[in-house]
C-alpha cells in the first residue's frame, strides 16, 4: 500500500470521529522505489482536503502531509513533535474555529456524502503531478471549491418521460434507483452518489434523467402513483400512458 | 560428502589471562559480554543493570577498550584489532543511557575504529549524549575500594598528567579470540591456520581454506561484524552450490501445511499475543495490563503475553493456542511487520488458517522505542494500536497468492571484481549471466590497484578473472554499455542495454547491482595545483611505475581522511588507512631511508591489518594525529638547504606544539564516494540510496546483499567502501542469494492485489489512468464497460482504490472496510 492509497474519506472520517489533527507520511517526492509515484496523488488529495476544510471553516493546518525516507528517523521525530504541538495549540476540533459541534458534525457528514461526487468531478486534478512546489497552492482555488459545493449536481428521473425500462437501475453502481417493471423509476437521493451513470445510461429517445445544478430536487412521486398504464400495442411502436403523472397534472 | 563449511565463530578474550584488569578478583569489573547479559531481559537481573556487589544501579561506568586486542606483548592478548569492540561499546553506552538517563559513561580508548557502514554517525551519536566522555588514554586498573567495592582507574591526561578516578563499574571491552581448540579443528579437517590461529584463507577467495571443498564463513575468517559474516555465509553457500549444482533439489521436500479451515462463515474469534521483545517493549509498555485490556475488546476470545513471540517455542505456542481456542484471527502485538510478518503468517498457516487472517500490531518501533520516557502513555498507545488491529482483523478475508514463473538468467550491472566474481559464481551453477560494464574494459576500481596489503598481485589476479569471465560460455559481456531502461519484477525483469552490440533487450529473473564507486577529487591541500600532491591511489600508481621523484623522495607525507568524516560526507572510507600503510611499507622496502609521515585522525587498520600498522611503526614511519578542527596545512616553500619542498604543518599532541615537515611528495587519502552513475541506476532499478549516497541494503545486519525490492541484489563498493577480499566475500554472498531465487521455478506474488466488484463499477476509468503498471483494463459487459484487474501485474499500491468514486475497486487486505474500521477504532479510546 502506497501513500496514494489514502482516501479523502479516510481523512474526513477521522475528523468526523473527533480527531483534532491528521498526519500523512509519504516517501520523498520523485524517489519512488517503483514507478507509482503515488505520493503526488496523496499530496493532491491533501491539497483538496485542506481547501474543503477552509470551506467549512476548519483550520487546514490540522491536516499535514510530509515526505521523507525510511533513513530519516530524526526528521520524522522532529516533524511529529512539531505537528503534535501545533495540534495541541489549535485545541479541540472546531473550538478555536468557533464552529458549533453539531453544526460541524452535520457539515462533515454532508461533505463525506459528496466524496464520490468530488472524485468524479475532480478526477483529473487529483491525478495530476505537480513539478513545481509553487503550483501546489494553485491546484484547487477557493472559488473552485465554493462552486463545487454551491453547484452540486443532482439527478432526477422525470416521471413523465420514464418508460420503466430498468436500464438505469441495472447500471446504477450503488443500487440507488427504486425500480420495478411498469413502475416509474425513482432515484433515492439519500443513496445516490451523483456519479451520473443513470444520466449516461438512459436511452436518448427517452431522455428521462435530468441533471439539476445547484437547485433542489423535486420530491419523488408517491409510491402508489408510479404504475404505468399501457394503452396497448400499435403499429410502428409502443405508446405509453402514464396514469400517475396525469393525476398529478390534472 | 562433497563440501564442508566451517563456521565455528570466535571465543571472547578471557581477561583473567595476566590478571592485570582485576577481572575475577573485583566484583564490579565485568567484561563486555557480561555487560551484554546484564542489559538483556533474560539476563541475571531481568534487564536491570545492577552491580554484583550490592545489587545497586551503577551510576559512573567506565569502558576500557582494546582488552586483549592490539597488544604488543603476547601475554596480554592478541596483536590484531578485533574490529567490532569500538562500535559495540558505543551501542552499550547508548543503551545504558536509555536505561538510566543520568548515567555517566567514560570510554578509555585508543583509535576509534568506526569504519563500518553508518558507524561514524553512530559514534557521533554516542559521543553527543550528555554525560559521556571519550578519553584517549592507556589505562591501568588501580584498586578496589573495600567499603564501596568501587574500582579506580589510572589514566593520563594531556593537561594534568596521570589521574586516578573512581567508578561504580568497569566494563572490559574484550576482543575476539580464535574459536576454542582451533588447532584441533584444523587437525581434524586437515586445514591450515594463520599465525593468529584463525583459518588460513585464500586471499582471492577468503571463504576457501587450504583444503579444496572445505569452506569457512564468519569470524573464523578473521574478527568480523555481522554483515561481513552474512556475506561469507551466503558466499560459502554459493561455492558449495558450484560444487554440488548437479545434485540441487534432490533432497528437498516440499513443505506441507495442514488444510485451510474455512472460517468465512464464523464470527471473528480473535487471539492477541503481546510480545515483551525481551526488554524492548516490556520495559516501557506494561504488557500484563495490555493483555488484560485486550481481553475486554470485542471479538477477542484469547490474549496472552510472550517474552519473544518470534522464538521457536513461542511461535509454536501461537500455533497451538490458535488450534486449541478455535481462533480464526491472530494478532501478534510486537515489532514491525517488515521483519517478522512472514514468520507469523507461517505460524498461522501451521494452525490451518489462511495466512491473511494474521494481523501485526507494531508496539515496538511505533511505540516503546519512540516513547522510552513516557511509560504510562506508551502503554495507552499500545492499547490504541492493538484496538485498531482488532477492529481491522474482524474484516480480514482469506486471500490466495499467485505463482509467477522465474526466468533463469541473471543480470549483473558492473564489471569490477565484485560483478565478475558474482557473475562467475552464478554461471558456474548453470545459469546464464548478462554482465554489463560501463567502460571499455572489465576490472573497475581494481584496475588502479597493484598490490594488496598482504602482497597479492592484483593485476595478475584481475587478468585471470577477466579471462575466466570471457571463457565462460554462460556469461555474456556487454562493454561500453549503459542501461537505458529497466522494467518487470522479481523473476521477470526486462532490461534494455545499449552497448557496442547495439540495443539489447535482456530478460532475466535476478538483478545484481555492482556498479562500484568513485574516488573523491580533492580540492584541498594544493591538489590539482601542485604536481607533488597526489591521491593515495595515484601514489600507488607512481610507486608501481617506479617514478623516481616519488621513490627517491627524501620525505613523504600522507594525510588521511581527505573528503570524508566531515559534514559533507559523514562516513569513514574504511580502506584508506590500510592503503596508506601499504604504500608506506612499499616505499620503505624500496627506499628505507625515506622519511614517511602519516597524519591521521584515527588509524583504522582493523583486523589483521593491525600487524602492518605495527610493522610500519617499527620501520620508523612516523604517525602524527590531528583533530578535524586543526587540520594540517600544505604550502609550497623551500627547505633550509634551499630544496623546493612542500611545507606541511601539523599539530602534534604528544609534543604539544606544531611540527613543520619538509615533504617532497604529499599523498592524500581521498575518500571513496558513490559512483556518479548511482542515482541513475537507483532510479532505473527502483532501489534506494542511503544517506551517504551508497546503495541501501534491505537490512544493515541481516540482509546486507539484497535490496528491499525483491530479486535485486547488491555487492562490492557500490554498497560501501571495502577491501578487495571483502568485496569478494560479498560478491559470492550476492551470488548465493541469486541462486536461492533462480533455483526455484516459481516465485509467489502477494495476495494483496486489487479486485473489482463489477456491479459497483460505473466504468469511469479513473482506476485505469491511476494505474502505472497497466494492470487494469476495460471489459465490455451487458451493463457497459467494466474495469478488470490483472492480478499478476498489480503491485498492490492501491492508487486506483483511492480514485474510485464508488469503491468498486478494492485493494485486498487494505480495503476501505478494513482501514475505516481502524480509523474508527482510534476514536474509541479506552
Amino acid at each position: 500500500m502506497c501513500s496514494g492509497r489514502v482516501d479523502l474519506e479516510f481523512v474526513l472520517r477521522a475528523f468526523s470521529n473527533g480527531m483534532d489533527g491528521v498526519f500523512i507520511g509519504g516517501c520523498r517526492l520523485n524517489e519512488c522505489n517503483y514507478i507509482t509515484h503515488g505520493n503526488y496523488d496523496a499530496l493532491n488529495m491533501v491539497l483538496l482536503c485542506r481547501k474543503i476544510m477552509e470551506h467549512i471553516g476548519l483550520n487546514p493546518e490540522r491536516l499535514r502531509i510530509e515526505f521523507m525516507s525510511s533513513a530519516e528517523g530524526i526528521l520524522f521525530a522532529e516533524v511529529m513533535s512539531e505537528f503534535g504541538n501545533k495540534v495541541k495549540e489549535l485545541g479541540p476540533l472546531g473550538k478555536v474555529e468557533g464552529i458549533d459541534q453539531n453544526e460541524l458534525k452535520s457539515k462533515l457528514a454532508e461533505i463525506r456524502k459528496l466524496v464520490p461526487y468530488i472524485k468524479v468531478v475532480k478526477n483529473e486534478k487529483l491525478a495530476s503531478h505537480l513539478v513545481n512546489p509553487e503550483d501546489y497552492d494553485k491546484l484547487f482555488t477557493k472559488d473552485e471549491i465554493d462552486r463545487l459545493f454551491s453547484e452540486v449536481i443532482s439527478y432526477y428521473i422525470d416521471p413523465e418521460k420514464c418508460q420503466a425500462c430498468m436500464i438505469c437501475a441495472k447500471r446504477c453502481p450503488v443500487e440507488a434507483i427504486i425500480s420495478a417493471k411498469n413502475q416509474v423509476h425513482v432515484i433515492d437521493q439519500e443513496k445516490c452518489i451523483k456519479c451520473g451513470t443513470c444520466f449516461e445510461a438512459c436511452p436518448t429517445k427517452f431522455g428521462a434523467v435530468t441533471k439539476i445544478t445547484g437547485g433542489p430536487v423535486p420530491p419523488p412521486i408517491p409510491e402508489e402513483k408510479r404504475t404505468i398504464v399501457r394503452k396497448g400495442k400499435e403499429k410502428g411502436g409502443t405508446e405509453w400512458h402514464l396514469s400517475g403523472y396525469q393525476e398529478i397534472t390534472n | 560428502m562433497a563440501a564442508i563449511i566451517l563456521s565455528p565463530g570466535h571465543e571472547p578474550f578471557d581477561p583473567k589471562v595476566g590478571h592485570e584488569y582485576g577481572y575475577g578478583r573485583m566484583q564490579n569489573v565485568v567484561t563486555s559480554m557480561d555487560y551484554e547479559r546484564l542489559m538483556c531481559s533474560t539476563g541475571p537481573y531481568e534487564g536491570e543493570i545492577l552491580r554484583a556487589s550490592d545489587k545497586k544501579h551503577p551510576h559512573r561506568i567506565a569502558w576500557i577498550q582494546c582488552v586483549g586486542s592490539r597488544q604488543v606483548n603476547p601475554p596480554s592478548g592478541n596483536s590484531y584489532c578485533s574490529a567490532v569492540c569500538c562500535t559495540y561499546t558505543q551501542k552499550q553506552v547508548i543503551l545504558t543511557k536509555e536505561h538510566d538517563a543520568e548515567a555517566e559513561c567514560t570510554i578509555f580508548h585508543n583509535d576509534i575504529r568506526s569504519f563500518g557502514k553508518d558507524f561514524e554517525r553512530f559514534y557521533e551519536r554516542a559521543e553527543g549524549l550528555p554525560g559521556i566522555r571519550f578519553i584517549r588514554s592507556y589505562v591501568s586498573i588501580g584498586r578496589e575500594i573495600p567499603e564501596s567495592k568501587n574500582v579506580t582507574i589510572r589514566y593520563s591526561t594531556p593537561d594534568d598528567g596521570v589521574k586516578e578516578e573512581e567508578f561504580d563499574m568497569v566494563v572490559l571491552s574484550v576482543g575476539l579470540n580464535p574459536p576454542a581448540d582451533a588447532k584441533g579443528l584444523a587437525r581434524k579437517f586437515g586445514i591450515e591456520l594463520n599465525p593468529h590461529d584463525f583459518c588460513k584463507v585464500n586471499p582471492v577467495n577468503p571463504m576457501e581454506t587450504t583444503r579444496p571443498g572445505i569452506f569457512v564463513s564468519g569470524a573464523f575468517q578473521c574478527p568480523t561484524d555481522i554483515p561481513e559474516s552474512v556475506f561469507s555465509a551466503s558466499g560459502a553457500g554459493s561455492q558449495c552450490g558450484e560444487l554440488l549444482d548437479y545434485r540441487r533439489g534432490k533432497l528437498a521436500k516440499e513443505r506441507v501445511y495442514p488444510p485451510e479451515r474455512d472460517v468465512s462463515k464464523e464470527e471473528p474469534r480473535i487471539g492477541v499475543f503481546v510480545c515483551h521483545c525481551g526488554a524492548n517493549i516490556g520495559r516501557i509498555v506494561n504488557v500484563p495490563e495490555t493483555v488484560e485490556y485486550c481481553r475486554t475488546l470485542p471479538n477477542v476470545v484469547y490474549a496472552q503475553e510472550q517474552l519473544f513471540s518470534c522464538a521457536t517455542n513461542c511461535a509454536k505456542e501461537i500455533t497451538d493456542m490458535t488450534k486449541e481456542k478455535g481462533l480464526n484471527r491472530v494478532i501478534v502485538a510486537a515489532c514491525s511487520p517488515r521483519t517478522l510478518e512472514p514468520l507469523f503468517r507461517d505460524t498461522v498457516r501451521e494452525a490451518g488458517l489462511n495466512q491473511y487472517y494474521y494481523e501485526m500490531a507494531n508496539i515496538r518501533e511505533h511505540c516503546s522505542w519512540v516513547h522510552p520516557k513516557e511509560k504510562g502513555e506508551a502503554t495507552e498507545k499500545a492499547k490504541d494500536i492493538i484496538r485498531m488491529s482488532v477492529a481491522r482483523a474482524c474484516h480480514l478475508a482469506p486471500l490466495q497468492e499467485i505463482d509467477l514463473p522465474v526466468n533463469k538468467a541473471a543480470l549483473v550491472v558492473g564489471g569490477g571484481i565484485a560483478g565478475m566474481t558474482c557473475a562467475l559464481s552464478v554461471a558456474n551453477q548453470g545459469h546464464e549471466v548478462h554482465l554489463v560494464e560501463r567502460e571499455r574494459d572489465l576490472g573497475g576500481t581494481a584496475r588502479g590497484i597493484y598490490h594488496t596489503l598482504e602482497g597479492l598481485d592484483v593485476q595478475a589476479y584481475l587478468r585471470d578473472l577477466v579471462h575466466k569471465v570471457y571463457q565462460n560460455p554462460l556469461i555474456h559481456v556487454y562493454t561500453d554499455a549503459t542501461v537505458t531502461g529497466a522494467a518487470g519484477y522479481v523473476g521477470n525483469f526486462v532490461t534494455s542495454v545499449k552497448s557496442e552490440r547495439g540495443v539489447t533487450e535482456i530478460k532475466h529473473g535476478a538483478t545484481v547491482i555492482a556498479v562500484g564507486a568513485d574516488l573523491y577529487k580533492p580540492t584541498e591541500y594544493l591538489y590539482g595545483e601542485d604536481g607533488r600532491v597526489m591521491t593515495h591511489l595515484e601514489l600507488e600508481e607512481q610507486i608501481n611505475k617506479g617514478n623516481e621523484k616519488v621513490i627517491n623522495a627524501e620525505s613523504l607525507v600522507m594525510i588521511q581522511c581527505v573528503g570524508c568524516r566531515n559534514e559533507d560526507r559523514n562516513y569513514c572510507s574504511r580502506i584508506c588507512c590500510s592503503e596508506s600503510i601499504k604504500n608506506a611499507l612499499k616505499l620503505k622496502e624500496i627506499n628505507p631511508e625515506m622519511d614517511i609521515y602519516i597524519l591521521f585522525r584515527d588509524m583504522r587498520t582493523y583486523g589483521f591489518s593491525e600487524d602492518y600498522y605495527l610493522e610500519a611503526a617499527d620501520k620508523d614511519v612516523k604517525f602524527i594525529r590531528y583533530e578535524p578542527q586543526d587540520k594540517p596545512e600544505v604550502k609550497a616553500g623551500e627547505s633550509e638547504e634551499g630544496r623546493p619542498v612542500l611545507k606541511v604543518t601539523a599539530p602534534d599532541d604528544i609534543l604539544g606544539m606544531k611540527v613543520e615537515i619538509d615533504a617532497d611528495v604529499v599523498a592524500l587519502a581521498a575518500a571513496i564516494i558513490p559512483s556518479a552513475g548511482s542515482k541513475e541506476v537507483s532510479r532505473l532499478f527502483k532501489v534506494a540510496l542511503g544517506a551517504d549516497g551508497f546503495f541501501q541494503e534491505a537490512h544493515v545486519k541481516l540482509r546486507p546483499v539484497e535490496f528491499a525490492a525483491d530479486g535485486v541484489y547488491l555487492c562490492g563498493i557500490a554498497h560501501y567502501p571495502k577491501l578487495i577480499s571483502e568485496a569478494i566475500n560479498q560478491a559470492y554472498g550476492a551470488a548465493g542469494r541469486v541462486l536461492t531465487l533462480l533455483s526455484h521455478d516459481t516465485v509467489i506474488a502477494s495476495g494483496s492485489v486489487c479486485e473489482v466488484d463489477e456491479k459497483e463499477c460505473m466504468g469511469c476509468g479513473a482506476c485505469i489512468s491511476a494505474c502505472t503498471y497497466g494492470a487494469i483494463e476495460f471489459r465490455e459487459t451487458r451493463q457497459g464497460k467494466k474495469a478488470v484487474v490483472n492480478p499478476v501485474l498489480c503491485k498492490g499500491d492501491g492508487l486506483c482504490n483511492a480514485k474510485c468514486p464508488t469503491g468498486a475497486i478494492q485493494l485486498k487486505h487494505f480495503s476501505d472496510e478494513e482501514i475505516l474500521a481502524q480509523i474508527d477504532a482510534v476514536a474509541e479510546a479506552a
